[in-house]
């Protein structure tokens, strides 16, 4: 029996003790940025008492410790995904949009010509496809899809020939939208033994299992630390360092410079390279926290755990609102996480939502910025409930509570 | 459980236009205009087909798809215009906006809470002023139907 404990999380988490009209937050938004438990709020906190200060370069004491706190954090998420080279494999971005733009304007420009193919999947979110159209426009790169099968997986029938000519394949570890789990592992030996690097968009599998970038196969991993727990405004890119060593810098400006003469620069190495301006510091420190947190957890009983409560929501779904909510997405919980989109028959998203919030249900309507694969199942939106290590049964009872009073009131 | 506001928002005429959408459909272009319009947020979409004659909004059709307050409100809307003359339908357009913003002064609570007598139908559409993120989708109707009314002014 594990000792992971949803309830212990719910606890330590402040937000997840609000009451919203009337009744507590049931909290289901996971998908789009986690919540927080104290010990990462509590570590921004102590970071801005105490030993606030700009990094690098400082000689008094809390400038030192503020670099600590900084450099601490890049080895903690390089423990945490086993990173081969370690920290100096580690460049802190914004988030995992940012991610996926540094590698599209400094690997991809600088690598890629006309005629080149970057292979992407129909369920992408827009930032692992809106950067591939910007290179494409400048470089005349061809953008191709994996498309999605009808069982709201990976059509993979064709992959040899989709596979032709490609340089990159960027594909999402688990999608935003239908909660699939794609068989990276396979697809990157795949990519590899044609000579194509590989990058993997890990926002939604970071914070619901293991992570490590070696079993993957991965070349580029991009996440953000607001998926996983920590705070907004941090995001990770981790990419192999002779890959590293070899890109261009990204951003320009001060932190990213080894020299700056009046005829020119020479960029920094090691990350360092990419990190141009002040870094968030602060945020750092909640990663760092973020990290310990889930690493206390367990993350081996995080995942066995949201698959039994994905399992038993899918199951409740199916028993008591058949016909009236499809969910798009596997049907089991085999290969699959916590993200449940539904359409709910005759009732828009946004209405969805709205009555659940009425329930103090929080569920996310819209097209969850993956408009293809929205197309492909002729969808405009679906209202998105998602888990996080902290959502337990009681919160599918009040979402399938709600989600029967929305049926109800527009039927 | 008490469902309070969510009743101001979700009225039964406005649930009732919803699922029994007025004046859908299309008209031929030309003599109509087709306007389109589009609430890139919520993804709800709309076209509306407009004929004017003499001064007179004589005809109007709606397609499109979105959420039941973008629906209901453009069915509403279209049966309060239809058959009014353009000065009427611009003036029901101010009104129906004064409503939306209804709240943010006492002032224009009195003034639009004195309109709301004139508006017929349409005021069963206030409640949605409480729910700012929903505005959007109760105007976009609205919103295109001026532009349309500006395309037949700039063609006739
Ligand atoms: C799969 C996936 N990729 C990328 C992103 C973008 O993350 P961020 O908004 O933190 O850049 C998200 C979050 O919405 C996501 O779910």
């Amino acid at each position: 029996m594990s000792s992971f404990n949803p309830r212990r999380v719910r606890a330590d988490v402040p937000l997840l003790g609000r009451v919203i009209n009337g009744r507590p937050i049931t909290y289901l938004d996971s998908a789009s940025s986690t919540v927080p438990p104290r010990a990462v709020i509590e570590a921004m906190d102590r970071y801005y008492s105490l030993r606030h200060a700009n990094v690098h370069r400082g000689v008094y004491q809390t400038a030192n410790e503020a670099t600590d706190v900084y450099e601490g954090a890049r080895a903690d998420v390089a423990r945490f995904i086993a990173a081969p080279g370690g920290a100096d494999e580690i460049v802190f971005t914004k988030n995992t949009t940012e991610s996926f733009n540094l590698i599209a304007r400094s690997w991809g420009a600088a690598n890629l010509r006309a005629g080149d193919v970057v292979l992407v999947t129909e369920m992408e979110h827009h930032a692992n496809i809106v950067p591939w159209f910007q290179l494409r426009d400048t470089t005349g790169i061809e953008v191709r899809f994996i498309p999605v099968g009808d069982d709201f997986r990976l059509d993979l029938s064709e992959i040899d020939r989709l596979l032709d000519g490609v340089r990159l394949l960027s594909l999402t570890l688990v999608s935003n939208v239908l909660g699939t789990r794609n068989p990276v592992t396979d697809l990157a030996a795949r990519a590899h033994e044609r000579g194509a690097l590989v990058a993997v968009d890990a926002a939604q599998a970071v914070a619901h299992d293991v992570t490590d970038v070696t079993e993957l196969g991965a070349d580029f991993l991009c996440f953000s630390a607001h998926k996983m727990l920590g705070p907004t405004g941090l995001g990770v890119l981790w990419a192999r360092r002779e890959l590293l060593e070899a890109m261009p810098p990204f951003l320009g400006g001060g932190g990213m410079i080894a020299d700056v003469r009046r005829d020119g620069f020479t960029p920094a190495d090691g990350p360092a390279k990419f990190e141009a301006g002040t870094p968030p510091i602060a945020e750092a420190a909640g990663l760092r926290a973020a990290i310990r947190y889930l690493e206390s957890l367990g993350l081996p009983d995080v995942a066995a755990y949201e698959h039994g409560l994905t399992e038993r929501a899918l199951a409740r779904l199916e028993d008591e609102l058949a016909g009236r909510v499809r969910v798009i997405g596997p049907a089991t919980a085999l290969d699959r996480g916590g993200v449940l989109s539904l359409d709910v028959e005759g009732v828009h998203p946004h209405d969805v939502a709205q009555v659940l919030d009425q329930f103090g249900v929080c569920v996310r309507p819209g097209h969850h910025c993956a408009k293809p694969l929205m197309r492909r199942f002729g969808l405009a939106a679906t209202a998105r409930a998602s888990f996080g290590p902290y959502s337990v049964d009681e919160d599918v009872d009040v979402l399938v509570e709600a989600l029967q009073h929305a049926v109800a009131m527009f039927s | 459980m008490s469902l309070g506001n969510l009743d101001e928002l979700y009225r039964e005429i406005v649930l009732d236009h919803y699922r029994t959408p007025r004046n859908r459909g299309e008209l031929p272009v030309p003599p109509a205009i087709r306007v389109e319009g589009f609430n890139p947020l919520c993804g709800d979409e709309i076209a509306i087909y407009v004929d004017v004659r003499d001064g007179v909004l004589s005809d109007i059709r709606l397609s499109g798809h979105g959420c039941s307050i973008s629906q209901a409100s453009s069915s509403l809307m279209s049966v309060a215009v239809k058959g009014h003359t353009l000065a009427e339908v611009r003036a029901t357009i101010e009104r129906f906006k004064v409503m939306m913003t209804v709240g943010e002064s006492d002032a224009d609570a009195t003034a639009s809470v004195a309109d709301l007598r004139t508006m017929g139908e349409l005021a069963a559409l206030q409640g949605v002023a409480q729910f700012p993120v929903r505005i959007k989708c109760a105007t976009l109707a609205w919103n295109t139907l001026t532009q349309a009314l500006d395309e037949a002014a700039a063609s006739a």
